[in-house]
Parts: C-alpha cells; sequence; structure tokens
C-alpha cells in the first residue's frame, strides 16, 4: 500500500525494528509496573506529544514560538468549558479546542507572517500573546479567573474513555496513541512535498520562494497545524488534572518547558522530541528523588538549564541525531 | 520544457531617491541565450530581482511570453516559468543534494517520488548524481553552483536567469558549465539570460549582450559589437584606455 | 470611578519617574543588540539578581540601594563581561534560535539559583524614607521615586559620555558599525563585545538596585522584565539610545494610566498592545533603522 511505502520506505530495518520493540514495551509495561511508573512515562508522552506539535512549527518550518502555552491554555478551557457548561464531552470538546487555537494561531501567524515579522520579533510576539491571554483569563470570573477553573472529578475507579473520566491508566494509553499519531502524521507530512517544503522555508525562505514555493501559505499550514494539534495537549491535561489555573496554564515557564524536549532530543527530526522528553522526564524524577524538600523546583529547573546549555554547546543538532549515528541508523548525515 | 521570451520594457526602480535601474529596455527572443554585463553596480542584479518578482518594478513591464510578470510574487513567477540563480549561491544547506533538486522539482509535480526520479535525472546531467547523498554545506563552491542551476532547472523553466554562475569556476570549470548550458538550450530550447563577468563564458555563449552602466542600458548588440563599442570601452577601461 | 485630571496628572509624573529606570534597563539591552545584534534573552533574569543583591547588601550591611548600585553595577558588569567571553562569543554567527536558546539556558540557571537561594516569596528593602513624599503645591512624589529616578538618569547620562566621548566607546560604536572595517583597523572587536555586553549587564545592575528601591521582588517577576525590556527596546528601536529612553518613559506613563484608569494588573495588557501595534505599523521602533 502506497501508505506504508511512504510511511516506512527509506528506514533502515534496525530502526524499524527498535521502533517495533520500544512500542511493544510501551504497550504492556501499565501490566508491569507500579502506577507511578505509569504516570511518569505518561508524562512523557504528554510532553513529546506537545513537543511534537511545537517542534512542526520551529524544527520544520523554522518559526520560533516562545508562547505555546497559548496554544494549550485554549484548548485546556475550549474543553473544560464545554464539559462544565454544557455538559458536552470531550471528543466533541476537542473540536471548539482545536478551531479556537487555530484561529488565535491563525491570527498571530498571519500578524508574523503579512508584516514580515521574523526572528526574535516574532518570538517576541508569540511571548506577549500568551502574556496577554494570561492576564485575560486571569479576569474572566466566568472560568474561575485567577482562583482557577475546576472540573468534576468523579468515581475513578470506573473507566469512562468517551468523558475521559479514568484512571491514569486509561490517559496512559490514550496519550500514548496521541504520541503515535503524531508521529505517524509528522512522518506522512515529512515524506510529502508539504514537507519538504517546510524545511526548504526552514532553510531559506528567499531561496524557497524562487523555486516556487509561496512562503507565506505554507508558514500558515506550520502555524496552524502546530496550534491545532497543541490544543488537543491542552485538552487532556485539562482532563487529566481537573484544575486550571491562567497563571500556571498560559505561563512562560510552560513554554519554554514544552520546547525543551525537541530541543533537547533534536530540532527538525522526528524522533528528537520523543527522546528529548523522555530523557527531560527521566531526568526531572530522578532529580525529585534525589532532593527531597521545598527548593527542589528550583534545583530541577537549575538542571533543566544546565542540560540544555550542555546541549546547546557540544552536541546543538540534539542527542538523538548523536545517538541515531552511534546506532548506524542513518547512511548519509541527514536528520531523520 | 522548451523557452519562452522576455521582454523588457522601460523597466526603472529606485531606492530611497537612488536610481539602481533606469529605463532599461530589450528583448530575449525564446530559445535564446543572452547576456547582461557590466561594472559592479550597474543595475545587474537589481534588474535580475526586477524579472523575478523580489522587487516590483517603478516603471515599465517585464513579460514573459505575453504574460506580464509585474507584480508577481517571485514563486508566482517561478510558476509562470522563470527559474534562477543567485550571486551568492543559497542552497539549502542542511538538506542533501538530491533533496535540494527535489523540492525544485516538486513544482512541477505534487509526488515526491516522481520530483525525486526527475531530480536524479537532472543532477545526472550536471554531473552531481555521485554527490547525490552528501550535504549541500559539504560541496565545494563548483558543486554548490551547479547544484544552484540544477534546482532551477528541476522547476521545469521556460527562461533561466543565472547571475554571475561562472564566478569562482576555474577555466576549465568554466568550459565545463558552458558546454553544459549549451547542451541545455539545444535540447530544451530554455530561454537563457546570463548576468556574467567571464568574458570568456559570454562570448562563447551568447546571441547578444545588453551592456548596464549606472543602472541604464549603454549598449546592446553581438558580443563582437559590443566588445568593440566606444561606450562600452570606455567605461572598462576608463577614457583613452591604457 | 471618580478621578480628576490632576489625579492623572500625578499619575503621569509617577509614570515618567518609574519610567526613566525602565529605560535604564532598555538602555542595556538595546545596548547590547546595537552593537552585537545578540537578543538577551536573560536581561530580566539579570535585573532580577540585581535586585536580590541590592536586598542582601541591604539586609547584610544596611546599604542603601544607591550606594550598593556602584559595587552591583560591577559585579554584572564582571559577568556579563566574563559570560559574553566564555559562552556567546561563540554563538555571533550561529542562527538566531541557537542564541536564544543559549540565553534561555543562562535565564533558566540564573533565575533558579535565586530561587533556591532566596526563596520565592517576595522580598524588598525597607528604607527610612520609603514613605516620604515631596510636595510640590499640590504634587505628592514619593521621594524614593524621585531619587530612584535622578539615579537612572545620571547613569544614562555616563553612558552618553561613553559613547560619544571616550576611546572604548567610540572603538564600540565603529565596530558595531561596520565589524569587518573595526577589524581591518586593528580594533580587538572580542574585547569590545566583552565590554559592551559588561556594560549591557552593568545597566541591568544599576536599573536593578534602583527598581528594588520601588518594588518588592520576586523570581517569577524575571519573565515580565524580560518582556518590559523588549517591549520597550523595540517601541523605542532596537539599537537606538534615544529609542530606549523614550521607550522606556513611554512605557513608564502608559502603565500608570492603565494602572490607574483600569485594574493594577492590567497594566500589561497596555504594554502588549502597545507592542503588537509597533510590529506592525513601524517594526523598527520610533528611533530604530528601517530594516
Amino acid at each position: 500500500m502506497a501508505i506504508i511505502e511512504r510511511l516506512f520506505g527509506g528506514v533502515p530495518r534496525r530502526a524499524l525494528v527498535g521502533l517495533a520493540m520500544l512500542a511493544a514495551v510501551l504497550l504492556l509495561a501499565p501490566f508491569v509496573v507500579s502506577p507511578f511508573v505509569v504516570t511518569v512515562i505518561l508524562l512523557m508522552f504528554y510532553f513529546a506529544y506537545v513537543g511534537q506539535a511545537w517542534n512542526i512549527m520551529m524544527g520544520f518550518a523554522g518559526q520560533l514560538s516562545l508562547g505555546h502555552s497559548l496554544y494549550i491554555g485554549l484548548g485546556a478551557y475550549a474543553a473544560a468549558a464545554l464539559y462544565m457548561k454544557a455538559g458536552i464531552g470531550p471528543w466533541a470538546g476537542i473540536f471548539l479546542a482545536i478551531a479556537l487555537a487555530m484561529a488565535v494561531g491563525g491570527i498571530i501567524g498571519y500578524l508574523g507572517f503579512r508584516f514580515a515579522i521574523t526572528g526574535v520579533y516574532f518570538a517576541l510576539l508569540t511571548i506577549a500573546f500568551a502574556e496577554f491571554f494570561r492576564i485575560l483569563f486571569d479576569h474572566i470570573d466566568w472560568l474561575g479567573a485567577s482562583a482557577g477553573y475546576y472540573l468534576k472529578v468523579e468515581n475513578r475507579q470506573e473507566n469512562d474513555p468517551f468523558n475521559l473520566r479514568g484512571s491514569p491508566t486509561m490517559f496512559y494509553y490514550i496519550m500514548f496513541g496521541l504520541v503515535v499519531l503524531a508521529f505517524g502524521l509528522c512522518r506522512w507530512l515529512l515524506t510529502g512535498r508539504l514537507g519538504h517544503y517546510w524545511l526548504a522555508i526552514r532553510e531559506d525562505p528567499e531561496a524557497a520562494q524562487a523555486t516556487g514555493i509561496e512562503v507565506f501559505r505554507y508558514k500558515m499550514m506550520a502555524v496552524l497545524l502546530s496550534s491545532g494539534m497543541t490544543a488537543l495537549g491542552g485538552v487532556f491535561i485539562a482532563f487529566y488534572n481537573n484544575n486550571l489555573y491562567p497563571e500556571q496554564i498560559f505561563s512562560m515557564g510552560r513554554s519554554i518547558e514544552l520546547l525543551l524536549g525537541p530541543i533537547i532530543g533534536g530540532l527538525g527530526t522526528l524522533f528528537g522530541p520523543i527522546l528529548g522528553s523522555a530523557l527531560l522526564v527521566l531526568v526531572g524524577e530522578i532529580m525529585t528523588d534525589l532532593t527531597e524538600g521545598s527548593q527542589l523546583a528550583g534545583l530541577k529547573q537549575i538542571f533543566y538549564g544546565l542540560v540544555v546549555l550542555l546541549i546547546v554547546l557540544f552536541l546543538p543538532g540534539g542527542v538523538w541525531p548523536w545517538l541515531a549515528r552511534l546506532c548506524g541508523f542513518d547512511r548519509d548525515g541527514e536528520r531523520k | 520544457m522548451s523557452g519562452a521570451a522576455l521582454t523588457v520594457d522601460a523597466v526603472g526602480k529606485s531606492f530611497r531617491g537612488l536610481r539602481a535601474v533606469h529605463d532599461v529596455s530589450f528583448d530575449v527572443p525564446a530559445g535564446a541565450i543572452q547576456a547582461v554585463i557590466g561594472p559592479n553596480g550597474a543595475g545587474k542584479t537589481t534588474l535580475f530581482n526586477l524579472i523575478a518578482g523580489v522587487f516590483k518594478p517603478d516603471q515599465g513591464t517585464v513579460r514573459l511570453g505575453d504574460r506580464t510578470l509585474n507584480g508577481l510574487r517571485p514563486d508566482q513567477i517561478c510558476a509562470a516559468g522563470v527559474g534562477r540563480t543567485f550571486q551568492i549561491v543559497k542552497p539549502f544547506k542542511t538538506l542533501t543534494v538530491e533533496k535540494n533538486v527535489t523540492i525544485g522539482a516538486l513544482r512541477q509535480t505534487t509526488s515526491v517520488p516522481q520530483a525525486r526520479d526527475e531530480a536524479r535525472a537532472i543532477l545526472d546531467r550536471l554531473g552531481l548524481y555521485d554527490k547525490r547523498n552528501m550535504l549541500a554545506s559539504n560541496l565545494t563552491l563548483p558543486d554548490r553552483k551547479r547544484l544552484e542551476v540544477a534546482r532551477a532547472l528541476a522547476t521545469g523553466p521556460k527562461l533561466l536567469l543565472l547571475d554571475e554562475v561562472m564566478a569562482g569556476l576555474r577555466p576549465t570549470e568554466t568550459d565545463q558549465m558552458v558546454a553544459f548550458l549549451r547542451g541545455l538550450n539545444e535540447s530544451s530550447g530554455v530561454t537563457i539570460l546570463l548576468i556574467e563577468h567571464v568574458m570568456r563564458a559570454v562570448m562563447a555563449l551568447s546571441q547578444r549582450v545588453v551592456v548596464l552602466h549606472h543602472g541604464e542600458k549603454i549598449a546592446e548588440g553581438t558580443p563582437a559589437e559590443v566588445t568593440r563599442d566606444r561606450a562600452v570601452l570606455q567605461v572598462y577601461l576608463g577614457e583613452g584606455g591604457h | 470611578m471618580e478621578f480628576s485630571a490632576f489625579d492623572l496628572f500625578q499619575a503621569v509624573v509617577k509614570g515618567l519617574l518609574t519610567g526613566m529606570v525602565y529605560s535604564l534597563m532598555a538602555l542595556g539591552l538595546t545596548v547590547i543588540f546595537g552593537v552585537m545584534r545578540v537578543v538577551n534573552f536573560a536581561h530580566g533574569e539579570m535585573m532580577v539578581v540585581a535586585m536580590y543583591l541590592a536586598v542582601m547588601s541591604f539586609a547584610a550591611l544596611g546599604i542603601d540601594p544607591m550606594l550598593a548600585l556602584i559595587p552591583i553595577a560591577a559585579i554584572l558588569f564582571a559577568f556579563g563581561y566574563g559570560l559574553q567571553r566564555t559562552l556567546i562569543n561563540r554563538f555571533i554567527n550561529v542562527p538566531e534560535h541557537m542564541q536564544f536558546i543559549l540565553m534561555l539556558s543562562v535565564a533558566i540557571i540564573l533565575v533558579n539559583v535565586c530561587l533556591v537561594l532566596a526563596g520565592p516569596d517576595a522580598q524588598g528593602v525597607q528604607l527610612d524614607y520609603a514613605l516620604d513624599s515631596f510636595e510640590i503645591g499640590e504634587l505628592l512624589i514619593d521621594k524614593v521615586r524621585v531619587y530612584a529616578a535622578l539615579g537612572a538618569v545620571v547613569i544614562s547620562a555616563l553612558l552618553y559620555l561613553f559613547f560619544s566621548r571616550t576611546r572604548t566607546g567610540k572603538a564600540i560604536r565603529a565596530a558595531a558599525d561596520n565589524h569587518a572595517g573595526a577589524l581591518v583597523v586593528g580594533l580587538d572587536v572580542n574585547r569590545l563585545y566583552a565590554i559592551t555586553f559588561g556594560i549591557g549587564a552593568a545597566c541591568v545592575g544599576a536599573a536593578g538596585a534602583l527598581t528594588i528601591m520601588l518594588v518588592q521582588v520576586q523570581p517569577f517577576l524575571a519573565v515580565e522584565y524580560t518582556l518590559l525590556a523588549f517591549t520597550i527596546v523595540i517601541i523605542g528601536g532596537l539599537g537606538s539610545l534615544r529609542g530606549a529612553i523614550a521607550g522606556g518613559l513611554l512605557i513608564g506613563v502608559s502603565e500608570a494610566i492603565a494602572g490607574f484608569l483600569l485594574e493594577p494588573s492590567l497594566k500589561s495588557v497596555f504594554s502588549f498592545g502597545l507592542l503588537i501595534l509597533v510590529l506592525l505599523i513601524r517594526p523598527q521602533g520610533l528611533f530604530g533603522k528601517a530594516a
């Protein structure tokens, strides 16, 4: 089938086998490991997913967004509000979440690209929008304002996937599914014309335009896809945590958190965000373990900062390309 | 492919009061090879940028065949059939040679496998097939120039704008490129307009030459005529020569 | 809500004074960008570090921030100089997003060191004259605000003199205008860059010491200051000293008015609105050069 060919063509056999084994391990994990470990891996999935979504904008199309928490927040509040105010379940709420995020993302993209705001300026624009919405939601009393918005927490013994009410294991599989879908989607895109055009735009927008690529259009597609995908993560987080605070969910800290995975793992690569997020969460858990105490938040962040610094200095392409070379997964040096 | 005719009609462009190009007109018949020469700062690249849509002409029109290109975006002009290279090459650095050209070929097809096949064919003709899996950033300068031409060619142009594609090449490499371009023109009929300083290439390739100086056309004719033209000699060699 | 034109005027004056201190902070950022084209994403974090240093020196030694300003600026100068020489220098010609991420990691480390050492609670300095005010007719202006503004003006003036009168200052401007030319003429551009970053950091240090007289410090304020500095610098024009001052005053006043007319927590909404507007209409800012 053409789809199979496209998704898997050109990938070394060893990599495919490795991937399959990894998937199998992850599918079986909840039956083997403790519930705590399940939640940790779940967190890895979450960051891998939103990291992948962010990676589409930055790693593929080269547009730096430092305000991506905006889409998580919008998605979260949209789905939560629909559920609490109108009793509409999250699977339907997804549509509003995505639509809202894409609308705002579209505005940011339009403002940025139409008016040739790039680089620093664009990144600042994204921050400004995120901060704007943070302050805005802090004042929306209808949604709890700064005191927070809470979802009904029902009986957690029964799994109700329809309403995303249930045990961490249920969320685990849902998030796993999202990661696989995101991965597959990105692979699909990268092997197609869209992905190729994105890479061209990332490398050299002027040359891309001279080669017949309508840069504005494709940049917009990247922003729209990225923001929409990220919103799904927001829906998930709303129903998993059951509480939303504008100060947290729209915060710059969250925006930075979600981009650390792709950067450490490898910007613009397929597997980078996944590896990077896994590493980050792992390191976080180890740090939490080692530093019992109230200053742990700060220490953990310092460590993250150091890791990013080291990566930027010594492995600027990220951990995954280096690892892939080690395992012989690539023939020609090109980023996978 | 086949070529289209280029008509440049009284084209002018100023930047903040400075006239970069002024009242330049010439015709390039379909399938012809012509050159634009002139000292540095004469406005040659600006002229190319006006044709390729990077700038909009303040005055005049640019036509490809019977289609007016004024005001179109560079990607639209590429879609209309104009391929261009840049004076300082702009390859997609972290992508392979093959991917660079594949991206060009995607102008003509939405299927990546098809584009890849087309890319390979073009790379073969330019002698880059063996290097197709190398990263563009690892190529030597002559190879990068060839890559640039390959990528532009992959878009299926009717008019090829080559900006100083011979600069930095050794004489043998120049001859190779000249041979390739002549062969390309003969087999596909694509119209070629070159900006060149390397007179060897200009003489060998072009049927007609346009000379620019301070943004204006000061001479036009066959290579032989132009190199004997008094105005041109004055511009290049100074008053009275040495 | 009742207010008089006079109350508004009072708010504007307050805004102008605060704006002067903002300008100083922004000057640091614009100097760095104007000369090196490096975006200092750790700007707010350095500000917060300076503020904590002022708190500590006051708590431990009872030194007034206005005096502590000098050693604090010196410390930050050294930090900036060292940072540039060891890390940033390697990143001058690297794609923008890598520069960002480098500065981002420095920012994360800085702010969390503060968090770990000083804790998350707000801290400030209890100055004797904190509640005093000058009376000019019916106008009541806090003394701290006036002193802070004066400090900012003095330092800004010194900065201006440095760049226009001293040899090093002129050399830096030359290197900013024409990197290759500066090299050809024999200027040690690396050293000049390091000095520039040091100066930028020193400005932030001074601004921090002055700001602690007006507000308390908390680690999470760092992001807001970074944003504030950037907003000012973009509105004024990246790389323009005049722009930083104009932008600082403008933002100071608009924040004061917004805080006065609406809720204080909404004051940054104005600033963001202005930022977005400027990015759209005149991205080079009031005094910047068009791209």
